[in-house]
C-alpha cells in the first residue's frame, strides 16, 4: 500500500488548516454562500436534506486495517455510529456537525487519508478495479497509476473550478470492474509491441441524465506520457467545456457535440504542445510510488486447500459462501473474498462501526490487513489463504457480514435516495430492502445467478441505473413515486446503456414487476443462460412484456 | 478597483479603454482585443503603453503576433465558479507570453494562489469584494498551501522536485 511520505503529510495537514479557515471566513462572512459552496464541496462537505454530509475518499478503493478502524471511529464519535459506502469508493457520513468537520478531516489525515475533491467541479476521486494486483486476469496493478493521478490532480492550480465534476477511473485487467467506459477519462493498461506499459484511453463516457459510453480517443499513451495526456483533456475540457447549463457540462456533451474525431484532434493539437517532462524524474517517481504496491511475500501454497474441500463438504451454508463470494486469486491457494454490505432488509452499502471493526480485525486475521471497497457497495478481502477460508467465513458470520450474495439478485446497488439526498425525487433503500427480502431464499439467488439490479432515487443516477441488467429510476409522478425500469445495462468491458420499459410503478407494485420478470426468464432461458444473455437472445420488446403481464 | 500584487492592495496605473479625458497622453492603457487591431498603430504613435483585455472564449494562440506590443492581458473572471482564465493564463504562458498577465472580475482570495500558479501576476477585484476580503486575507491565502504537487505551474514549492532532493 502507498505511505505518505513528509510532504503528503504536510499537503494534507495544510489542507485541514485552510478548511478551517474557510469555514471561519464563512461565519464573518467574508465568504458568502455562493463563495464556499466549492470549497466546502472539494473538501467532502455537502449540505443534505436533514444535515452535512462528508464524503471520504477511498482512493482506488484500497484501505489498511487500521484505516477502516478510523473510519469506525469516525462513525462512532463524530456521526450515529455508521457510515456509507459508494459506486466510486467512497464513504460517506450522514451526519456530522459543521464544527467537527476540521477535527474529523485531522482524524482522517492521522491515517493517511482525507475527503479532498470527493466533490465539487473538479477532479474527483480517482477509482480502480476492487480486485487490483490480486485478480488473476490482470495486465499489471492499475493503483500506480491511480495514486499518481491522486497526487497530481490534488489541488491542481489548472484544474479546480472545471465546468463540472471530472471522474478519472483505472483499471489492469481484461475484464472491466471499475466502469471505466462510463467515466470521463477511462483508463485500461496496455503494452505496446514492445512489451512498454502505457494506457487505452476512453474519454466521454458517463451516466446523469445523459448516459453515455465514452470514446476510445488513443489506442496507446505510454505511461510516461500520460500525466500530459490527461492534462491535455482537461485543459480542452475546460477552456470548452459548456458552461451556460449545468445538465450540459460534462465532458461527454463536448465529445458529442464537437463529434469524437475533432475532439480528438484538439485534444491531440492540445497535447502536442504541452513541453515534455524531463523523463528520468517522472519515471523515477513512477517507480517510487509502484514500489509501494509490490506484491506481499504470498506462501508458496498449494492450489487447492483439502481443509477447504472438507469443510464445504460438511457444511452447505460455508460452500454456498465460497461459491458465491469468493474469486479466482492471482496467488496459487490465495482467493479473493467478497464481504457483502447487503444483509437482508438492509441499506446497501451501510456498514456500523462495529462491523467495520470486524472487517478491520478479519484483515488483519486473514488478508494481510488489506481491505478494498467496491463499485457494488461491497467489501473485499484481498488476500486470503484458502485454507482459511472457512475460519474468515466463520468470523465473519458472528458479525452478521456472511452474506452469500456477492453479484446475485439481492447484491442491489443503489444510491442514498430521499431518505437523505436533496436531488433525489423517490426513496431507493426501500425499494433494495424489499428486493433482499422477496429473494432472500439463497437456493432461488444462486438459481437466479449473476444479476444486477441499480436503483437511482433521482435523475443523477448516482445508483448507476442504466448499467444494470435491471435498473430503477426513482421519479415523482403527480405527487406520489414512480418507479421507470430500463433493462439491458452493463457497466462493464461490454458496455451497454439500459432500454427504458413503459411507464413507471408505484412503490408496491415495482417488486412485483420484477419478480414477474425474473421468473419469465427462469422459464426461458436455456441451459445456464444469464439474464442479459436471455435479454439479448429474446430482445427487449419481449422482456418487457414480461414485466407488464400483469397490468 | 482595487489590485492585488504580491499579496498587497497596490495602485493601478492602467486604465481601461476608452480613457476618460482627464486621463495623460501617454498613459498605459487596456483596449478590448476586439477593437486592438484597427486602434493600436494610433495609440502607440500617441505614446500610449498597450495592454488587451480578452474574452473567456479568445484563443490564445491569436495573441501570439501581439506578444512584442502588449505589456499586460486581462483576462475576465465573471465568477469565481468559471475557471476558463486559468486555462488560459497557462496557454498564454505556455505561448511564451512574458508580460503582465492580469485576472480580472470575480475571483476570490481562496483563488489566488492558483493564480499565481497558473500565470498570473495581479487580479483587479470589485470594491465590494475587497471590503469583505482585504488585503490580509489575499496574503494569508497565498500561504495557506506551501506545496503543490503539479509540474510545470508556478510559485509553490514543488512536492516532486523536493522529493527528489531529499533522496
Amino acid at each position: 500500500m502507498y505511505r505518505y511520505d513528509e510532504f503528503d503529510e504536510q499537503f494534507v495537514r495544510e489542507r485541514v488548516t485552510q478548511f478551517r479557515g474557510q469555514v471561519e471566513r464563512r461565519l464573518t462572512g467574508a465568504l458568502n454562500e455562493d463563495e464556499f459552496r466549492p470549497l466546502r464541496l472539494m473538501n467532502g462537505l455537502y449540505l443534505q436534506l436533514h444535515a452535512y454530509m462528508l464524503r471520504v475518499a477511498i482512493p482506488y478503493g484500497t484501505l489498511s486495517s487500521k484505516q477502516m478502524r478510523q473510519l469506525a471511529h469516525i462513525a462512532d464519535v463524530y456521526d450515529r455510529g455508521y457510515g456509507h459506502f459508494t459506486t466510486r469508493q467512497n464513504i460517506q457520513y450522514n451526519w456530522p456537525k459543521l464544527k467537527d468537520v476540521p477535527d474529523i478531516l485531522n482524524a482522517l489525515a492521522d491515517v493517511e487519508m482525507h475527503a479532498i475533491q470527493t466533490s465539487g467541479n473538479c477532479i474527483r476521486n480517482v477509482t480502480a478495479d476492487p480486485y487490483s494486483g490480486v485478480a488473476a486476469d490482470e495486465i499489471a496493478d492499475p493503483r500506480p497509476t491511480c495514486e499518481l493521478l491522486r497526487q497530481w490532480s490534488s489541488n491542481h492550480p489548472e484544474f479546480s473550478f472545471l465546468p463540472r465534476k471530472f471522474k478519472i477511473a483505472v483499471t489492469g485487467a481484461r475484464a472491466d470492474r471499475a466502469v471505466i467506459k462510463f467515466h470521463d477519462i477511462g483508463l485500461r493498461l496496455a503494452q505496446d509491441e514492445g512489451g512498454r506499459l502505457g494506457y487505452e484511453v476512453w474519454a466521454g463516457g458517463g451516466l446523469g441524465r445523459t448516459p453515455m459510453i465514452g470514446i476510445k480517443v488513443r489506442d496507446f499513451v505510454p505511461a510516461i506520457d500520460l500525466l500530459r495526456y490527461v492534462e491535455a483533456i482537461m485543459r480542452v475540457y475546460n477552456a470548452e467545456g459548456r458552461r451556460d447549463n449545468k445538465y450540459k457540462a460534462r465532458i461527454k456533451i463536448l465529445v458529442h457535440e464537437k463529434g469524437g474525431e475533432e475532439f480528438r484532434q484538439a485534444m491531440e493539437a492540445e497535447f502536442a504542445l504541452i513541453p515534455h517532462d524531463e523523463t528520468a524524474p517522472v519515471e523515477k517517481e513512477l517507480r517510487r510510488i509502484e514500489a509501494f504496491f509490490s506484491p506481499p511475500a504470498y506462501e508458496a501454497v498449494a492450489d487447492e486447500s483439502d481443509l477447504l474441500t472438507k469443510s464445504m463438504r460438511a457444511d452447505p451454508d460455508f460452500a454456498r459462501w465460497v461459491r458465491v463470494n469468493t474469486r479466482q486469486h492471482k496467488a496459487p491457494g490465495y482467493a479473493i473474498a467478497i464481504v457483502s454490505l447487503k444483509p437482508k432488509g438492509g441499506a446497501p452499502g451501510d456498514a456500523t462501526g462495529d462491523e467495520m471493526r470486524a472487517l478491520a480485525d478479519a484483515a488483519d486475521q486473514f488478508s494481510l490487513s488489506e481491505l478494498r471497497v467496491s463499485a457494488e457497495q461491497n467489501i473485499v478481502l484481498p488476500n486470503v489463504r484458502k485454507s482459511e477460508l472457512f475460519a474468515l467465513w466463520q468470523e465473519l458470520r458472528q458479525a452478521g457480514l456472511a452474506i452469500a450474495n456477492a453479484e446475485l439478485i439481492t447484491d442491489v446497488v443503489a444510491c442514498p435516495g430521499l431518505d437523505y439526498c436533496t436531488l433525489a425525487t423517490a426513496r431507493s433503500i426501500p425499494i433494495a430492502q424489499e428486493i433482499t427480502e422477496r429473494f432472500a431464499e439463497p437456493a432461488l439467488q444462486e438459481q437466479i445467478g449473476s444479476i444486477r439490479i441499480k436503483i437511482s432515487g433521482c435523475i443523477n443516477a448516482c445508483g448507476h441505473h442504466h448499467v444494470g441488467d435491471i435498473g430503477i429510476l426513482g421519479l415523482e409522478k403527480t405527487g406520489a413515486e414512480a418507479y421507470q425500469i430500463t433493462l439491458g445495462g452493463d457497466p462493464t468491458e461490454s458496455a451497454a446503456i439500459g432500454e427504458r420499459s413503459g411507464p413507471g410503478f408505484p412503490a408496491d407494485g415495482v417488486v412485483d414487476a420484477i419478480e414477474r420478470l425474473i421468473h419469465f426468464y427462469l422459464g426461458q432461458r436455456q441451459d445456464d443462460e444469464s439474464f442479459k444473455q436471455t435479454y439479448l437472445r429474446l430482445g427487449h420488446a419481449v422482456m418487457k412484456d414480461a414485466l407488464y403481464a400483469a397490468h | 478597483m482595487p489590485l492585488i500584487r504580491d499579496g498587497r492592495f497596490v495602485p493601478d496605473d492602467w486604465l481601461r479603454w476608452p480613457p476618460d479625458e482627464t486621463a495623460p497622453a501617454s498613459s498605459k492603457l487596456i483596449v478590448p482585443f476586439d477593437g486592438l487591431a484597427e486602434a493600436a498603430d494610433a495609440l502607440a504613435a500617441a505614446g500610449h503603453t498597450l495592454g488587451a483585455e480578452i474574452s473567456n472564449d479568445t484563443d490564445p494562440a491569436s495573441l501570439v503576433p501581439w506578444f512584442g506590443r502588449l505589456t499586460l492581458i486581462s483576462v475576465p473572471f465573471p465568477k469565481a465558479a468559471d475557471g476558463r482564465g486559468f486555462s488560459i493564463a497557462t496557454r498564454l504562458r505556455r505561448l511564451g507570453y512574458r508580460g503582465e498577465l492580469r485576472a480580472s472580475g470575480h475571483l476570490i482570495a481562496d483563488q489566488y494562489a492558483l493564480a499565481r500558479s497558473c500565470g498570473f501576476d495581479t487580479v483587479e477585484i470589485p470594491d465590494a469584494l475587497a471590503i469583505r476580503q482585504p488585503e490580509a486575507h489575499w496574503l494569508e491565502a497565498e500561504h495557506a498551501m506551501s506545496l503543490a504537487y503539479q509540474r510545470g505551474y508556478g510559485a509553490l514549492r514543488n512536492i516532486i522536485s523536493a522529493r527528489w532532493a531529499a533522496g
